[in-house]
């Protein structure tokens, strides 16, 4: 896929460290969240291009026939959708439901089917109730046992947050944040776009429940942290960062990996730092431009043809004992 | 970190009307009497908000799409800071005096 091109700066925008509060939810509400997924899994193999993206010599019948048909429940493969933006109009992309309709019939077209579906913000263009309601409708459609979402600052106009919630915040604590465990994996979905002021913020309470969170993993269980806008200093300019994500990041440091998926940005884009590597989704509705390269982040008019390029989903696979996770960006077909 | 290139001259400006336009408010900074009613026009693709900054403040318009206006009479003077809370990077201001 296109789109892929190097950043420098780390993540500028963290300042210092403030004592916690003790307050909000405890570790049992936690654990309500926690066990959707049920029992462990037992590793073996698993077919498809991601996983075999993984695989290794440690699995010496991970490329058989034999060992993909034993493999269907036995790896983590899940799918990342984001910025649907149901019910924006504009010359960028005038049919932003067929285009969403599109990306859930490739999740639906993958030759699996995903542990779960994470869609990652901007749900909405413009967080009216009918547009809440016509893409949780659109959700069900996904072929998965699970839908996840974070809201995106579409998702927030005016009300913090409220109609989402109320919409997708079952279940979930403080202002829609939660945590999940899963084939050993640690999923961690954050909040950053309520009441912004310049940049992505999360606040103490949810950075407190971060650090309960994690309190008692081992440091050799992988993280995967959700959020709308990046945890990183993307580009600042234009708001792409989050004001006080370096004190999430410091808590993060002591974990072998952590992977950090966002959307917001329109485009994809990665980077390493350390132990953490960042992962920017594209959008099923419009391209946005290049950090700097346009006066302003205003959606993007191409052709059809490039407008397609543009869009797409993610699949991610993990299989139990690898240190990373593999991602696989595919434009819509 | 430098502002946004379309950001308008901070040098204030009279009148009662501020345009929404390239994901900036123009002008930056309005000056107007006491009284006197302020019109925002939406004139991207994509929509906007006016909101005063911090919480609890005086402009709080709904998601404006294209074309889209939102309009707030002053009536106290005071300096009010205002941003898109969609694209918290746009920022202005309206200077209200007697």
């Amino acid at each position: 896929m296109t789109g892929y091109y190097d950043s420098h700066d780390g993540a500028s925008a963290g300042d210092a460290e403030q004592p916690a509060t003790e307050h909000g939810m405890s570790r049992r509400q936690l654990l309500r969240h926690a066990g959707w997924f049920g029992g462990a899994v037992v590793l073996t193999v698993a077919s498809g291009d991601v996983i075999s993206h993984i695989a290794d010599s440690r699995e010496p019948d991970s490329m058989t026939a034999a060992g993909a048909t034993a493999a269907a429940n036995s790896s983590l493969r899940f799918v990342q959708v984001s910025d649907s933006h149901i019910g924006f109009r504009g010359p960028a992309n005038t049919d932003v439901v067929g285009s969403f309709t599109e990306a859930i019939n490739q999740v639906n077209s993958l030759g699996f089917r995903p542990d779960f579906v994470m869609h990652s913000g901007d749900l909405t263009h413009l967080s009216t109730a009918g547009q809440f309601d016509q893409v949780k409708q659109m959700l069900t459609g996904m072929q998965t046992d699970r839908v996840f979402t974070v809201p995106g600052e579409h998702d927030s106009i005016g009300d913090a947050g409220r109609a989402y919630r109320q919409t997708f915040g079952m279940g979930t604590l403080g202002d829609g944040w939660y945590s999940f465990d899963t084939h050993g994996v640690h999923f961690i979905a954050l909040v950053n776009t309520l009441s912004l002021e310049k940049l992505g913020h999360l606040g103490n309470d949810q950075i407190d429940f971060v650090r309960r969170d994690i309190a008692g993993l081992s440091s050799d269980t992988p993280i995967v942290v959700f959020s709308h806008i990046p945890l990183f200093a993307m580009y600042p300019q234009w708001g792409w960062s989050t004001d006080d994500a370096l004190k999430v990041i410091a808590l993060l440091r002591r974990f072998s990996s952590v992977t950090c998926l966002n959307g917001h940005v329109h485009q994809l884009f990665t980077k390493t730092d350390g132990n953490i590597t960042f992962h920017s989704a594209t959008t099923t509705a419009y391209p946005l431009p290049k950090p700097g390269r346009a006066p302003a982040p205003t959606p993007q008019v191409v052709p059809a043809r490039q407008l397609k390029d543009a869009l797409g989903i993610r699949t991610v696979g993990y299989r139990q004992g690898d240190r990373e996770l593999a991602v696989k960006d595919q434009r819509l077909a | 970190m430098s502002p946004p290139s379309t950001s308008a001259s901070a040098a204030p400006v009279a009148g009662d009307a501020v345009a929404i336009k390239n994901f900036a408010f123009s002008p930056a900074t309005l000056k107007v009497k006491v009284g006197t009613t302020v019109t925002w026009t939406n004139q991207d693709t994509d929509a906007h908000t006016v909101t005063s900054a911090g919480s609890g403040g005086a402009l709080h318009s709904a998601a404006l799409n294209t074309h889209a206006t939102y309009s707030y009479t002053f009536t106290k003077p005071g300096t009010y800071s205002y941003l898109c809370t969609i694209h918290p990077f746009m920022t202005a201001t309206v200077e209200v005096t007697r």
